[in-house]
């Protein structure tokens, strides 16, 4: 099958989407002759025009506002924030208006609005422009969180999102843009709340999502070599949440150990780690293990920065642990 | 600008009136706790409302506020769903889950209330841009506060409508109050629609008092709006009757102030004055107009006393999905 880069999967969805369905739109900064940051709009103003890729001054507020607006008005919006950090800079209108708009006027209007953006440390661009903070959304009823390790992922699931009828933070992590992974080129979508086994294995489940599901995968590699047999789950979707699917994976190898590249205070992951001890207790052969990042700003020194989020080491190293090894 | 009919006199006066007497009765029904939570009246600045909407098809969209039931009512809305809305009840237009600050109609082209001060704004910006792409000269207009125009979004919105062009009519209806903070303690300019400049859009301050001026500077913004000229900016100079909410006794607010705009500002008691001085109306005609209205808010509690609350087990099976 032929291979192609996470950004250019994530264009193809948008192109597939906007040529099926005139009501989908684009709106964000630096998204026309510049293509967007991770320049996965490359070509589209050519290809649609200033009508549907809508390039707008620096108003993060005003970008999801916008979404709110068309998307309740019959469109299906596009709003991209270019840094997950930029959410705070627009965080009443997603959390009090986007997210609450269909429950609270008792579903009179509907809100199919995608917010895209990206997250996630490795670049050396700081404290205001590394974080993982899909915990913010998560926590909020209201709003789907989507987090694509795949290039195979994130266009099923990108076409998934602008199908909805509810608001779905799109959330992709900047270290991955350019990795190369197997799509078909006919036309797929991926349902929501449906994870993905990405190894199979017996001894422990490893957790993982967006880019720690890599960092798993390699982990899960060298552990095979001293015999230990890991299965990488990743939900692909943590709202909806496959847990059924999770609590049939603990079922099956006893241990878990749940990875997450944010701070550990307050996590996803923390989350899971109750989710499954409050739900397979009696399944379970040692105490769940908590992979997360360190309660810290993200440094702008490689080392210090490195040192802030999760490696292939600190995965490996929980695994044993839990194996009482 | 054409001549007003006296049909449309008539309508601005039955929905001025219609506003006060339903906010009347909800105040009654909040001092009996049959409204809780929070509730925003809109006494006194029923024309405003009035005069906005009358210059809009059903087709158009509005964006309303926490002080938001004259938006709906003068939209169209039923009152008997608005009022089952307010007391909680499945029959509401929010099947009970929103109350006072959220009502929202897609039918109406009411495009919700508001719990966040200056929450609308930036959906107004999408709002306009559906309204753009269409290309069916459809407007909506955005209302928010004096207080809402001191938030960072306001200036995103203006500034975005203004860029792309949209047919938005910001209208502000400045009551001199946010909570107990006044306009003039907190507003660097004398006139909230000298902000309009910024953005290079006309601005207008009209008397929020007055239905009839209120719906032709609209009326303008509108036309100019569905030519594809783009936003325009209104400052409706108004003021609120009552405190923030029915258990504010307004204690920051001089007396002579309230009592001026009570007397002198009344759209009620001064539009009633101006229709008969017209003989568009005469006595009798207003007292049969009251009682009709009258009768329409009491069947209006009545329908929503008699509505059933909403079912807990649908409630409890809904959330799974959320």
């Amino acid at each position: 099958m032929r291979e192609i880069e996470y950004r250019e999967a994530i264009r193809e969805a948008i192109i597939e989407e906007m040529n099926r369905d005139h009501k989908v739109f684009l709106i964000g900064e630096d998204i026309g002759k510049y293509g967007g940051a991770f320049r996965a709009y490359k070509g589209l103003l050519d290809m649609y025009g200033e009508d549907r890729v809508i390039n707008t001054p620096i108003s993060e507020a005003a970008i999801i506002g916008a979404g709110i607006g068309a998307a309740v008005t019959g469109y299906r919006p596009v709003s991209e924030l270019m840094f997950i950090d930029f959410a705070a800079l627009a965080m009443d209108q997603i959390v009090n208006q986007a997210a609450k708009i269909r429950y609270m006027t008792g579903d009179n209007l509907r809100c199919p609005l995608v917010i895209r953006t990206q997250g996630g440390a490795g670049r050396g661009v700081a404290a205001q422009h590394s974080q993982s903070l899909e915990a913010w959304f998560y926590h909020v009823p209201g709003l789907k969180v989507v987090m694509p390790a795949t290039p195979y992922d994130v266009k099923g699931l990108l076409k998934t999102a602008i199908r909805d009828d509810n608001v779905v933070m799109f959330i992709e992590h900047k270290m991955i843009y350019l990795l190369k992974g197997e799509v078909p080129e006919e036309e797929y979508t991926i349902p929501f709340g449906v994870a993905d086994i990405k190894r199979q294995g017996s001894d422990v489940t490893i957790f993982a999502y967006s880019n720690m599901v890599y960092k798993s995968l390699e982990a899960a590699a060298d552990l095979e070599k001293e015999g230990i047999s890991a299965e990488v789950f990743d939900p692909r979707t943590l709202v909806p949440l496959d847990e059924e699917a999770l609590l049939k994976s603990v079922k099956k190898t006893g241990r878990l150990v749940v990875v997450t590249e944010a701070c550990e205070r307050g996590s996803v992951a923390s989350d899971i780690a109750a989710k499954v001890a409050l739900k397979a207790f009696d399944w379970l052969d040692s105490p769940v293990k908590v992979v997360a990042g360190l309660n810290t700003p993200i440094p702008y020194n490689s080392t210090l920065e490195q040192a802030s989020i999760p490696h292939k080491a600190d995965i490996v190293n929980a695994v044993k642990e839990a194996l009482g090894k | 600008m054409p001549k007003l009919t006296s049909k449309q006199k008539v309508d601005f006066l039955k929905t001025i009136i219609t506003i006060r007497r339903f906010e009347e009765k909800t105040i009654q029904l909040y001092q009996v706790a049959k409204i809780w939570g929070y509730l925003h009246p809109y006494v006194g600045e029923e024309a405003i409302a009035a005069g906005t909407c009358a210059a809009l098809e059903k087709r158009d969209y509005i964006i309303s506020t926490h002080r938001g039931h004259g938006h709906s009512i003068a939209k169209g809305a039923d009152l008997n769903r608005m009022m089952a809305e307010l007391l909680g009840k499945s029959t509401g237009y929010c099947k009970g889950r929103g109350g006072s600050m959220h009502i929202a109609d897609t039918e109406l082209g009411m495009l919700g209330a508001n719990g966040i001060v200056g929450g609308g704004i930036p959906i107004s910006v999408g709002a306009g841009f559906s309204c753009k792409m269409e290309g069916a000269s459809r407007v909506t207009v955005c209302y928010f506060s004096d207080g809402a125009s001191n938030n960072g979004v306001f200036h995103e919105a203006l500034n975005m409508a203004s860029v792309f062009n949209l047919p938005v009519i910001y209208v502000c209806e400045n009551n001199m109050y946010a909570i107990s903070m006044s306009a003039c303690e907190s507003i660097a300019c004398k006139d909230i629609a000298s902000r309009a400049s910024s953005y290079d859009i006309p601005g207008a301050i009209v008397d929020g008092s007055d239905p009839e001026a209120v719906y032709n500077i609209t009326a303008s913004a509108v036309k100019r709006a569905r030519s594809g000229k783009g936003p325009s900016l209104i400052e409706a100079k108004t003021y609120r009757f009552g405190g923030h909410h029915p258990n504010d006794p307004a204690e920051y607010r001089e007396k002579e102030e309230v009592e001026y705009y009570k007397t002198e500002k009344d759209p009620v008691i001064n539009y009633k004055k101006k229709l008969i001085e017209e003989k568009v109306l005469s006595e009798d005609d207003i007292k049969n107009m009251e009682q009709q209205i009258v009768k329409a808010v009491e069947d209006s509690v009545k329908f929503a006393e008699e509505s059933p609350e909403p079912q807990l087990d649908k409630f409890l099976e809904e959330v799974k999905s959320i």
